[in-house]
């Protein structure tokens, strides 16, 4: 595997009226798992049934009904907890956490506290040009999404939507090592990323698939710096958790507005009261929904319908061993196997489809080259039409040709534009394309030659100038260029002019 | 002949094969004696219809020659079992018309048998109760009295109406379920046999749940044979309970030999309690005796943490029990209670869950809930489960040591008078489990077998508690028991 250096960023730094005071931010991520069926049901997870279709007796929780553990989500989330490098439990087991709510059938949630599935590992957040954070991952553990409850249909009546309890999540919960509102919103983005890379969780964050619970405290200065050395929370200022984020911008104004918030109190000779907070995106603020003495007590137990569940390590090697090429190692080797800039190599890599897409592209020969047409001109043309990669009108392999085209010398830069256009609206091949129209470029020097000297006869008096002002030769390159429709080898024009002019 | 509601499992199979009854007969019997056994109130939703439209199926079946094991026999369930299309509510208010679109895995093992089910059966509100008294409809009322004394006497609980009904041969079966002697102790005040098996035995796929880690479904039956048929009708192994074992059935009836030479039987010293009747201690040495009378070899032995199971198992159960009826919210089935303007989902738990449950579920809930919350949870909860592993490792050390089966007595005492406990401390009524609820702490299987009467002539039992998945010895060391026993009594009808 490629080791990535990096330096460590600068925690964001706020300064209050009196002092300044850095971010210390934990996250707790709500990732639905990529599964036909629920954790514990053979119900559908489709998105966007009809309401209440989507559900087994056991998600209804009906008398006497037993939840039975979908081996699938298991394995999704010990692919996590590898894709994350993580410690994977072999015996982990599922508790119940009591509360009541009208979408949550049971009266409990079945979720993993005591023995979560998988352990300790990391995720290293790239933030560009060379500089990354290494969150460390607390533990990963796999539980039951709750339903759905609508208060607007009825001025008197709210309404239950069950399609979604006993939907499988794993909640990956962080360390507080992110630092800032920019470093928050990274981390969420590269661990989408993995997990689309793992194929374990959709990572759709509108429909509610990926969600954080992000916990925020401020503290002076070299406090954090104490409790990386001791671990002892201490050492920070009292968290308050925002609960249910699922977006990234929201959560940046959430985390920008609850650190100001807590320097304020702080700074006034309050304290900080530790609490669960909802974000109103409207007003950009947050308001408590909680306090810990209102907190629920959740009477967490071992849930005795369940066993403990119980794993062999050869099942993990094998799955170890389908895992995918992950995020980093693909950025790295792109950088080393194609020489690619860092930046081009984090655009390309950021989801599977683009790495994808590039790598066939680049067997056109050409890595530098076809990163530059997938992030210049083809990402530029489909975000203009509203396309992604998946649905490019123009295949990888068609790229592919147009840059060989243009490496072996076929077609230049600018032709080559004319023929993408051409491919990307016409679905015809690239090598038909420059056939057919006539596009090869002319490296034949006697047609070239031919086409020098005729430019030349026809304007004495700027062979007089060019004579004694060689940078005006490129009067006469353009002038041929002009003359055989933009075909003839600009460098070989160039060469000729030169030559015949005697510069 | 005799009537036929009279007859066993296994008598009435052999006249059903032999061509000398019907099913239909059979069940006309017995929905016959039902009919005239209001007053016992041990069924509490017939379903003849049903009964006669399997008995005919079951009819057919025989005269093809494909005759499964309980092919045309009548039985009854008990309301804990969800049974589909037909009320199935615990006992309990909260599931009022509630009719489940599912059949239990353990009753439509019984169906798949070639049972016939004559209606669901009475019992303390979800299985909470020794007496039959917490159930809605009323209690189920024990066919034997004590002497001439009118007064009704409890036929235990919670599988009370399984135990009254099938020992006033209104069925010639029932189910039961046990999750601290709801089997055995009803079994043992009624002079029937009924049998918890080692959990993970009988799928509780479909069995309203009480305490999960307890619960267990059972026969209770008029023999040990007929235990021994029923059980293994019940038997699965099912992959929709997580906790259902992998494991071969056995034929149970075919181990029942009577020969029980050289078998270890243990004494366990703690079971003699002190104030512990004088009946019930003859009771107890006279099954001694006739166990050692039939080769067996009487070994005293000691299972220390005895002492601790009935607080750990009253932490235990509730704790899981105020979790697994938390379900019971009023949404989606079931009682709901009439709300005033203004109410809020709050209101509705409450007026609900107050209307819906019993006092005595009321008080396991509640009890429950304190032992798991925040600041009680390892001084009750986590301690019971501890005492729980202490009692568990007692019993492996027996069996360690050669054990072959405990006996011990059933129950403290005889059938008691209804109403009796009502003044009572619910200690007092918790201790009727005394016997019976290690052996669900331990997850073994247990059996009561009735071996004698009061001097009131009230039926008493004997429990013989067995190894893990062990079930046919256990059957016929209580087989042994039983022959040696004789016990034949039958409360006199006066219903």
């Amino acid at each position: 595997m490629l080791d990535l250096t990096y330096e460590t960023p600068k925690p964001k730094v706020i300064a209050g009226a009196k002092h300044d005071w850095e971010l210390v931010i934990g996250m707790e991520v709500h990732a639905q798992v990529s599964s036909k069926a629920k954790l514990f049901s053979a119900a559908s997870t489709q998105f966007g049934a009809e309401p209440n279709s989507n559900v087994a007796f056991v998600d209804a929780a009906m008398p006497g009904m037993l939840p039975v553990i979908n081996e699938f989500c298991v394995e999704q989330a010990v692919r996590t907890g590898l894709g994350l490098k993580a410690e994977i439990n072999l015996v982990s087991a599922f508790d119940r956490k009591n509360y009541f709510y009208p979408d949550l059938p049971q009266g409990y949630q079945i979720s993993q506290l005591y023995h979560p599935i998988v352990g300790e590992g990391e995720v290293l957040v790239d933030m560009g040009n060379g500089i990354a954070r290494l969150v460390r991952i607390e533990r990963i553990h796999l539980e039951q999404d709750a339903g759905k409850s609508i208060h607007d249909m009825d001025p008197n009546m709210s309404f239950v939507d069950l399609n979604r309890t006993g939907v499988a999540l794993m909640e990956i919960v962080s360390r507080p090592d992110i630092r800032g509102p920019e470093e928050a919103a990274a981390y969420i983005t590269k661990l989408r990323q993995i997990l689309r890379y793992l194929g374990t969780c959709d990572g759709n964050m509108q429909n509610g698939n990926l969600r954080a619970d992000v916990n925020v405290s401020i503290c002076r200065p070299g406090q954090y710096e104490k409790y990386q050395e001791t671990q002892d929370f201490s050492h920070l200022g009292t968290r308050c958790e925002i609960k249910n984020m699922n977006s990234m911008r929201f959560i940046q104004a959430a985390i920008e507005y609850e650190a100001r918030r807590q320097i304020a109190i702080v700074e006034a000779g309050g304290s900080v009261d530790q609490e669960t907070r909802l974000y109103d995106p409207d007003k950009n603020e947050t308001r408590s929904m909680r306090s810990k003495e209102e907190a629920h007590d959740y009477r967490y137990f071992p849930d005795p319908d369940l066993l403990p569940l119980e794993i062999e390590q050869a099942w993990v090697d094998d799955i170890a061993n389908t895992l995918p090429e992950l995020p980093d190692q693909k950025k790295a080797r792109f950088i080393n196997d194609f020489g690619l800039a860092d930046y081009d190599a984090s655009v390309l890599t950021a989801d599977l489809e683009s790495a994808g897409y590039f790598e066939k592209v680049a067997q056109g020969g050409d890595g530098k080259l076809a990163a530059n047409w997938v992030i210049n001109e083809l990402f530029g043309r489909l975000k203009k039409d509203g396309h992604d990669i998946t649905t490019s009108p123009i295949a990888p392999e068609r790229l592919a040709k147009i840059v060989a085209l243009i490496s072996k010398g076929d077609i230049s830069g600018k032709i080559a534009k004319d023929v993408f256009d051409i491919a990307y609206t016409s679905d015809r091949d690239p090598e038909e394309i420059v056939e057919t129209e006539g596009l090869k470029q002319v490296t034949d020097t006697g047609a070239i030659e031919a086409a020098v000297d005729e430019v030349i006869a026809a304007n004495p008096a700027q062979v007089e100038k060019a004579k004694a002002n060689p940078k005006l030769a490129g009067w006469f390159v353009g002038q041929v260029m002009k003359a055989t429709g933009g075909k003839a080898n600009p460098k070989a024009v160039n060469d000729l002019v030169s030559a015949k002019l005697g510069l | 002949m005799t009537d036929l509601n009279t007859l066993g499992l296994a008598e009435a199979r052999d006249l059903l094969r032999k061509g000398e009854t019907t099913s239909v007969e059979l069940t006309e019997a017995c929905l016959g004696a039902i009919d005239a056994a209001e007053a016992l109130n041990a069924f509490v939703h017939k379903t003849p219809e049903i009964a006669l439209e399997r008995a005919k199926a079951a009819d057919a079946r025989l005269a093809d020659g494909d005759a499964p094991a309980m092919c045309g026999l009548p039985i009854g369930i008990k309301d804990l079992f969800c049974t589909e299309g037909v009320p199935s509510q615990a006992a309990s208010r909260i599931l009022e018309g509630f009719k489940p679109q599912y059949e239990s895995t353990v009753s439509q093992n019984l169906r798949d048998a070639g049972a016939v089910m004559l209606g669901k059966l009475n019992m303390d509100e979800f299985a909470m109760g020794s007496s039959n008294e917490t159930s809605t409809y009323g209690n189920a009322i024990n066919p034997w009295r004590r002497g001439n004394d009118e007064a009704a006497l409890t036929p235990g609980g919670s599988s009370g109406g399984s135990a009254s009904a099938v020992a006033a041969d209104l069925c010639l079966a029932a189910t039961g379920t046990d999750t601290g002697g709801s089997i055995r102790q009803p079994a043992a005040f009624t002079g029937t046999v009924g049998i918890k098996p080692t959990y993970g035995r009988c799928s509780r796929w479909g069995i309203i749940a009480f305490a999960s880690s307890l619960d267990q479904a059972g026969p209770m039956t008029k023999s040990v044979r007929d235990a021994a048929i029923m059980l293994e009708a019940m038997c699965s192994t099912d992959p929709k309970d997580s906790t259902s074992i992998d494991l071969p059935v056995p034929n149970f009836e075919a181990m029942l030999t009577g020969d029980i030479k050289g078998k270890k039987i243990g004494i366990p010293t703690e079971y003699r309690m002190e104030g512990m009747p004088e009946e019930i201690e003859t009771l107890w040495s006279d099954g001694t005796a006739m166990l050692r009378d039939a080769g067996a070899e009487i070994v005293d032995i000691s299972l220390p943490h005895t002492k601790y199971a009935l607080p750990a198992y009253y932490v235990i159960a509730p704790a899981e029990a105020s979790s697994n009826l938390a379900r019971y919210d009023g949404v989606r089935y079931g009682h709901r209670a009439k709300l005033s303007q203004g109410d809020g989902i709050t209101e509705m738990y409450e007026k609900t869950r107050a209307e819906g449950f019993g006092d005595e579920v009321q008080r396991r809930i509640m009890i429950g809930t304190y032992v798991l919350s925040a600041g009680f949870y390892d001084a009750y909860y986590n301690r019971a489960r501890r005492v729980r592993t202490l009692i568990k490792r007692d019993f492996e050390q027996v069996f360690a040591d050669g054990i072959d089966a405990i006996l011990t007595p059933a129950t403290p005492s005889a059938a008691f008078g209804l109403g009796e406990m009502a003044d009572a401390d619910p200690v007092q009524m918790y201790l009727n489990d005394i016997f019976t609820v290690t052996v669900n702490l331990a997850g073994l299987p247990g059996i009561a077998v009735p071996t004698g009467t009061d001097r009131q002539g009230l039926p008493l039992g004997l429990q013989l508690i067995g190894r893990p998945w062990e079930e046919g010895e256990l059957l016929n060391t209580a087989y042994a028991l039983e022959s040696a026993a004789g016990f034949v009594a039958k409360p006199a009808k006066w219903w």
